[in-house]
């Protein structure tokens, strides 16, 4: 693997970002509207519920992290549909560069962008709301790891699955997280699912963090063992996404859709 | 020492349509070759199975006698290609657009590099422009810059001129001639324009069909198959290729 052509990626994408007040905002004007609407519902909460229930832990902690998960997703299919929208593919896939090296490239850039977002996730919650992640203690780093890894995973699948059906299918790709945050238990136990969907949650990464975050702010410790089965499962995520996106690719040079691919000639 | 590019027996199935069937050429160090045919003909299916972006059905590209098929990477550093297809991202200027991809090259020295190339191919004045406002010629001509970045040992060039004026096509041919003939490059060249093909090119392969149906020097080609010019000669092609045979 060469790093140089990685970065020569995250460059491309550096350049796009800083270039653009359009691309500037979305990194943390969403994520900051979360925080600020959520961060009164959670207020508005603590206020009519029975005295000695912190609603913003749970609540702002969990909209805190799922919108981290949901920002790592998409920064890594922007930065895959960059090259699409510019119709980049033949320039970029006729040259040294490797795939590995290229969704290297993708998963880097998603991890600055999604930074920007978590700072600004971190400084309003806990500025205005009082969300000291202080109180997860350890954990908050294998929460933020799982969450980050599924994300990369996630948004690997959306790059495949517009690079295979083509640039239309991106309104697939974009609503993942939605779609996937009520099998992940984002705002309840995963006991409160029907048992078809708690089978779900249990092959979802996410749904570990959760528990374990509602575990730690009810006075219990966070298991360690369901944590690292997160870590785990999501690597394997991460895995099988990369399988999966370099199969597609394979399967585009062997039918020529790397060479024609535009919107015209894949939908 | 091998041949810059060697093609044997290459084809490319779609189902039961043939796009490229078994043709075979080299080109070598120092020459220019030009694939010729009507559209349709297998020109650009040949360019993108050498650029590894289109999997041959069967046969063999090697590139400096590097297998493209089992190293990739390798192959492609000492490759590099322009296409009137292929304009660079246009949300990037032009700096940066040779930038990104120089580093994708492994270019050494790559900003004095880059503005060699800029004073080069006349793109000084647009090098802090976005590619996307750029006229048609000037992003072919930063197409070209970007094709030169890493010395290529092999270019790939489809169409290169199509939508330069006269005068500024005479300049770039002059350019790449000077480029072929400088170093150990070979340049494999694609064009509808036969005057230039004729000035340009020292060899020229007739494609039809996914076949190669006539190989030779484009100034005494049209001769031997009783044409005039090889503009005759090309319709010829197009028209009539089962009265051809490869010589």
């Amino acid at each position: 693997m060469n790093l140089s052509r990685t970065f020569a990626i995250v460059l491309r994408h550096f350049y796009l970002v800083r270039g653009s007040p359009a691309r500037v905002l979305p990194l943390f004007a969403w994520v900051a509207i979360d925080m600020v609407l959520w961060g009164f519902i959670t207020k508005y909460l603590n206020a009519v519920s029975a005295a000695g229930f912190d609603f913003v832990p749970v609540l702002l902690g969990a909209v805190l992290l799922w919108d981290f998960f949901t920002r790592v997703m998409h920064g890594v299919t922007m930065a895959f549909m960059e090259d699409v929208w510019s119709r980049n593919f033949l320039n970029l896939f006729a040259t040294p560069l490797a795939i590995s090296e290229y969704v290297g490239g993708l998963v880097v850039s998603s991890m600055g962008t999604s930074s920007i977002g978590l700072i600004v996730m971190f400084v309003l919650a806990g500025a205005i709301f009082g969300l000291s992640f202080v109180s997860y203690g350890a954990a908050v780093l294998p929460f933020l790891l799982v969450l980050f890894l599924f994300g990369v995973a996630l948004g690997i699948t959306g790059a495949a699955i517009v690079l295979r059906f083509g640039p239309a299918t991106e309104w697939f790709i974009w609503p993942i997280p939605a779609l996937v945050s009520p099998f992940a238990a984002v705002f309840y136990p995963v006991a409160t699912l029907p048992t078809w969907m708690q089978y779900l949650a249990t092959i979802l990464p996410p749904s570990y963090v959760f528990e374990n975050l509602r575990a730690i702010i009810s006075g219990q410790a966070a298991s360690v063992t369901a944590l690292i089965w997160a870590i785990v499962l999501a690597i394997a995520y991460v895995l099988l996404a990369c399988w999966v996106f370099g199969g597609v690719y394979r399967h585009s040079v062997r039918t020529g859709l790397v060479a024609r691919y535009s919107a015209e000639t894949v939908s | 020492m091998p041949n810059v590019l060697s093609v044997e027996n290459l084809s490319k199935k779609y189902g039961n349509t043939i796009a490229v069937e078994g043709i075979s050429f080299e080109v070598e160090r120092n020459e220019i070759v030009g694939l010729l045919g009507p559209n349709g003909a297998g020109k650009t299916t040949t360019i993108n199975m050498v650029l590894s972006v289109l999997e041959p059905t069967s046969g063999s590209i090697r590139i400096e006698g590097i297998d493209v098929a089992r190293q990739r990477s390798q192959a492609l550093e000492c490759t590099n290609f322009a296409a009137v297809y292929a304009p660079l991202p246009g949300n990037l200027t032009v700096y940066q657009n040779l930038y990104v991809f120089g580093l994708i090259y492994g270019v050494n020295h790559l900003s004095d590099r880059i503005e060699s190339l800029l004073e080069q191919f006349e793109l000084e004045r647009f090098r802090n422009l976005k590619s996307g406002v750029l006229s048609s010629g000037e992003q072919t001509r930063l197409c070209l810059a970007k094709a030169m970045l890493n010395d290529p040992h092999l270019l790939l060039l489809d169409e290169p001129t199509a939508s330069l004026d006269p005068a500024t096509a005479r300049d770039i041919r002059t350019k790449i001639r000077e480029f072929a003939t400088r170093g150990s490059c070979g340049v494999l060249w694609t064009s509808h324009n036969m005057y230039e093909v004729e000035d340009v090119c020292d060899r020229v392969l007739f494609l039809s069909h996914g076949k190669i149906l006539l190989e030779g020097d484009p100034k005494t080609l049209p001769r031997e198959h009783g044409k005039s010019t090889l503009e005759e000669l090309f319709i010829a092609v197009a028209r009539e290729p089962l009265a051809l045979e490869r010589v």
